[in-house]
């Protein structure tokens, strides 16, 4: 089990990595729906032989949410912005793809030094999850599209979540489940405004929002 | 030197046109085509060396140089490589740094020479060339110093062939991005498609086949067998790094290699097929891309 985590981890680091080398804005939405899958994948890899019915429900609503929900949503926002890819970030693909193994390496060194109560099921949990906040964060100051930013959001609440599933196991289901609310709501209201934002301004380049001075 | 390497190296002196052979087959396959036969490279070489040369009065002898120093020095590099269950010839500490040295030094030579042609397309196709190769060659320096410590041995003879089915328990994830690291400096430095397409012909887009439109004959023969082997040189390095433990059996051992490389061939033809050539700026992105991985596998195992 301990290789197959390892595995899903090196995974998650890299669509960490590939969406911070993709302009093209559907591509970067169908990568983070299958980190989506892929966290739901992690769930249930890190409760292996101890599944119940809480673990499998958080599982089944979690890629149900992050892999079915929030991309038809987001291709909706996609869709009514009229936009293909992002333009001109602040940070390069190339710099940025430097700056997701930056944190990678950053994350090791912290998750190496970082006191954890027990012991997670895999030692690359806790680096994992700090890389794919750090990258998370990442997108939201270094992109200029409003929907960008929206899945710079979500990675960095799978981030949240993975460090959830490596630290905090024993979670209620409750608080899990308020939080996939919390985030669903989140990108629901998010699809709103970017269909809003498009329709007003004919760009949902948020530098742009910086000239309304009134 | 060590002589019980000797089969292994006759017997890619003399498969490397092959595995071309199986590349491209695999590719008419995947387009709908019979395709060429499967031992045509050969039948290319025996024509050129036949043909007579001609030079321009522009060339120096550093047009006649490079295809022999190229192939010269993708001999030394498959000196250095171990095969199958079969020894390099030659080992010592830190021989895979004088391996990416000879290739570099076959990739210097063909440069210049295209240089020396004098013709704006070939110059265009050394400038990149020589740009996506220095981006290329830390990456593939990267994946063997992860294999060196992932294996704990300081030559070639040590590092290919001594990761076991225990080391993929243990490691495979890291294992796993060596892997995809290798494989994608195999495609960047062989000229081969996402990177550089070795059938096309148009002048804007050709790398690898640009530096070569002012060399015939004789000298066409040594750069296409000499990339052919460097091709092989590159697939035995990933092949003989994937295939977990040693049964033994020389034959045996040898049987599995070769197996090993042609599945490689296969994949290489399927990849060649499925995925379009990147546009020339996203170049650099895929080899950054790969050096990521590397640096990743370099920092797991490290850990």
């Amino acid at each position: 089990m301990r290789v197959l985590l390892d595995t899903a981890m090196v995974l998650l680091v890299f669509t960490n990595l590939r969406l911070l080398g993709l302009s093209r804005i559907n591509a970067s939405i169908r990568t983070v729906a299958a980190q989506g899958v892929l966290l739901g994948l992690v769930a249930l890899a890190s409760h292996a032989g101890a599944w119940n019915a809480r673990i499998l429900l958080i599982a089944a609503v979690g890629i149900a949410i992050k892999g079915v929900a929030f991309p038809l949503l987001l291709f909706r926002a996609l869709r009514a912005a009229k936009i293909r890819r992002e333009v001109e970030p602040f940070l390069g693909y190339i710099p940025s793809v430097l700056a997701g193994v930056a944190a990678f390496l950053l994350s090791l060194g912290i998750a190496a030094r970082l006191p954890l109560p027990g012991r997670p099921p895999s030692d690359l949990i806790v680096p994992t999850a700090l890389t794919t906040m750090l990258v998370g964060l990442l997108v939201i100051v270094s992109r200029k599209k409003a929907l960008s930013q929206a899945l710079g959001y979500l990675v960095f609440e799978n981030g949240i979540y993975v460090f959830g599933v490596g630290v905090a196991y024993e979670a209620p289901a409750l608080v899990e489940m308020g939080v996939l609310l919390d985030v669903f709501v989140a990108v629901f209201v998010m699809g709103i405004i970017v269909f809003h934002i498009a329709r007003e301004f004919d760009s949902i380049d948020t530098t742009r929002l910086a000239t309304l001075k009134e | 030197m060590n002589a019980s390497g000797l089969p292994a190296l006759a017997a890619s002196v003399l498969l490397a046109p092959l595995f071309l052979g199986v590349i491209n087959r695999t590719k008419a396959a995947f387009a709908g085509r019979v395709g060429q036969p499967l031992f045509q490279v050969y039948f290319d070489l025996a024509k050129l060396i036949r043909k007579g040369a001609v030079y321009s009065r522009t060339t120096t002898w550093v047009f006649l140089l490079s295809p022999l120093v190229s192939l010269a020095a993708t001999l030394v590099a498959l000196l250095l490589l171990p095969q199958g269950g079969f020894p390099a010839a030659l080992a010592f500490p830190g021989d895979f740094l004088l391996l990416i040295f000879v290739l570099a030094t076959a990739r210097f030579l063909s440069v210049i020479a295209a240089l020396d042609v004098g013709s704006s397309f070939e110059g265009m196709g050394a400038s990149r060339e020589a740009a996506f190769s220095a981006l290329a060659e830390p990456v593939l320096l990267l994946c063997l110093a992860v294999a060196a410590r992932e294996a704990g041995r300081d030559s070639l003879t040590g590092i290919i062939g001594s990761v076991t089915g225990a080391d993929w328990q243990r490691a495979g994830p890291a294992l796993v991005l060596v892997a995809a690291s290798l494989f994608a400096v195999l495609l960047a430095e062989n000229a081969r498609i996402p990177v550089d397409d070795p059938n096309t012909h148009l002048e804007l887009t050709m790398i690898h086949e640009v530096m070569i439109l002012d060399h015939g004959g004789p000298d066409l023969a040594l750069l296409l067998y000499g990339s052919a082997l460097k091709l092989w040189v590159m697939a035995a390095l990933l092949a003989g790094f994937l295939l977990p433990g040693r049964t033994g059996s020389l034959v045996l051992d040898g049987l599995v290699f070769l197996a090993g490389m042609f599945t490689l061939a296969v994949a290489i033809g399927v990849v060649e097929s499925t995925i379009a050539r990147l546009r020339l700026h996203r170049v650099p992105q895929f080899l950054v891309g790969a050096g990521a991985f590397a640096v990743m596998a370099l920092a797991l195992i490290m850990r």
